[in-house]
């Protein structure tokens, strides 16, 4: 790792961390606000949703979940934290060697006395390092506004601290893939569409997947590996899911370290 | 001991022709020139040297090491000019050139201030809003600032104006002159001459020519015009005569072999001038693009 690249790349996402985590905090800030209101027609709700079609409760993660819960209702919040979280994190990896070709500026860090191990290390770290502070973020908006609108409703801390440690493997299941893609394709123009693809194509194998019953699509999903809904209702992670998601993590960071140590960089035309 | 050494060096990509078989070596404390136009392979082989790509086949050594086996700590003493120079977003001047520095295991500071200031580099301007000439400024302080015992410039004159041109060669002079060692990529031959020792030429990928410029204007070409009444151009047409011309009663050739054959020739017939030059660099240049 060096030390320098570190800096300057963390120091790049800074402001982007900033956006996102502001954004992923009045998320939940407006999800949970409303819980209280909600929580006392929740018997109305639950009745309403039991009687939408089951495709699109499962779409929506909302299959046997109570609203009037607190974590009932947050998990539904929480599933759209994970969308944010999933394109933030996309976008940090499609961008995070793409972005020096694009610029041109890889002739620049290339040329420096530095390996390209090293550089890739450094700038995932300083991703990595970044997606936490949203990361942290989350943790610090959802304890402190579930406390301020739950009212006199209790909820078990074990399932909501469960949930909010699946985000870092979530996080790093988005960088690495994103990253690895990145690295398969000639050259990337605009990050955008790539992360929208990513983050947006997986949440709908995951809520689509689950219609059709047993998928095998939906089980590349991280969304599904971290349902939040299986999360609070089992208090515990559906392990083989999970293992899934870890290993997508580990073959895309080794093939990202093989591709990047012997990619070609383009040269300015 | 050659301080860069390239030796069969093949890089294709696909089936677009990058360089092929390019072999040279460059000696300590020369300034080597390597010309050719667009797309003839220049920053191919530097972007070799600095492995921002692989060869295909061959290799490529600095200091006698691999370029990509110890290609960080080569680095090390390496300094490079990219063609075009573009930088991180939003990053000052003196950012961007401290953060350069902070790769090299040496206290930079002093340097960087004393290029800056032959530069005329404003250092608190933000490098998005500088103007090309200026953005190369950043890019000559930046490849010169850590002290590398070799220089890799690749076509580093353009957009620079003629007043900092002279300045940039003085500068790239100085090095020199201190023992650094200069690969010198250009298309512009008149910068060549005035720099370099030796010149690389490379054609379509392949090396044309290596050659010392002195060497390759004295002992090649001649550029002949020879005037007088009711002269034949077809008289001159004989083995070592090239880019004949005829106008307005003075014909132009030139001429390439035993001098004094050409000179038995031109004395056969009646002349009212005879002039006999060194051709420039460009003029050879452009027969070997023939």
């Amino acid at each position: 790792m060096s030390v320098n690249i570190f800096k300057q790349e963390f120091r790049m996402h800074l402001r982007s961390v900033i956006t996102w985590s502001v954004a992923v905090a009045a998320l939940i800030f407006v999800y949970t606000s409303v819980f209280s209101s909600m929580a006392q027609d929740a018997a109305l709700l639950n009745e309403a949703i039991s009687r939408f079609p089951e495709e699109l409760r499962m779409a929506f993660g909302m299959n046997g979940l109570d609203l009037s819960t607190v974590l009932g209702f947050y998990s539904f919040a929480f599933l759209f934290t994970q969308i944010c979280l999933a394109i933030q994190a996309a976008n940090y990896g499609f961008s995070l060697v793409s972005i020096e070709e694009r610029e041109w500026t890889a002739d620049f860090l290339l040329a420096k006395p530095v390996g390209r191990a090293q550089i890739l290390t450094s700038k995932l770290l300083a991703a990595l390092s970044s997606l936490t502070l949203t990361n942290i973020v989350v943790w610090i908006s959802s304890f402190s506004f579930i406390s301020l609108f739950r009212g006199d409703r209790a909820y078990e801390t074990k399932p909501l601290l469960l949930l909010l440690l699946s985000i870092v493997v979530f996080q790093l299941f988005f960088l690495t893939v994103g990253l690895v893609i990145s690295l398969l394709v000639k050259r990337i123009r605009n990050v955008t569409p790539y992360s929208m693809a990513l983050a947006f194509g997986m949440y709908v194998l995951s809520a689509f997947g689950s219609m059709l019953g047993e998928s095998v699509w939906e089980k590349i999903s991280p969304f599904k590996h971290f349902d939040p809904n299986y999360i609070i209702q089992h208090t515990a992670y559906d392990l083989p899911l999970v293992m899934i998601s870890v290993s997508a993590i580990i073959i895309s960071l080794v093939g990202s370290y093989v591709l990047y140590i012997r990619r070609n960089i383009p040269a300015v035309v | 001991m050659s301080i860069i050494e390239a030796s069969h060096l093949t890089k294709t990509y696909g089936k677009a022709r990058g360089i092929i078989d390019v072999s040279f070596q460059v000696a300590e404390g020369e300034i080597f020139g390597f010309i050719g136009p667009n797309g003839a392979g220049k920053s191919t082989t530097i972007r070799l040297f600095l492995s921002l790509i692989y060869p295909t086949s061959g290799s490529a050594t600095i200091f006698g090491k691999d370029c990509i086996k110890y290609g960080p700590e080569l680095r090390q003493e390496i300094g490079y000019l990219p063609s075009d120079v573009f930088y991180y977003e939003g990053m000052k001047v003196i950012d961007l050139l401290t953060y350069s520095a902070s790769f090299y295991n040496r206290d930079c500071t002093k340097r960087l201030h004393e290029l800056a200031g032959i530069m005329e580099l404003d250092l608190h301007r933000r490098i998005d809003d500088l103007s090309y000439g200026n953005k190369k400024k950043v890019g000559i302080v930046q490849g010169l600032l850590h002290q590398p015992k070799l220089l890799f410039l690749d076509e580093p004159t353009a957009g620079l104006d003629p007043l900092m041109q002279r300045k940039f060669f003085q500068l790239i002079r100085q090095e020199n002159q201190r023992g650094v060692t200069v690969f010198f990529s250009s298309h512009i031959l008149g910068e060549v001459q005035r720099l370099c020792s030796r010149v690389g030429i490379i054609k379509e990928g392949r090396i044309a020519e290596i050659a010392d410029i002195l060497t390759l204007q004295q002992n090649n070409y001649k550029r002949i015009s020879v005037a007088g009444d009711n002269l034949d151009p077809a008289y001159f047409d004989m083995p070592g005569v090239s880019n004949l011309e005829h106008n307005n009663g003075t014909v132009h050739f030139f001429y390439k072999g035993d001098i004094n054959t050409i000179m038995r020739k031109i004395g056969g017939i009646t002349l009212s001038d005879v002039t006999i030059e060194e051709p420039t660099l460009e003029e050879i240049f452009m027969h070997y693009y023939e």
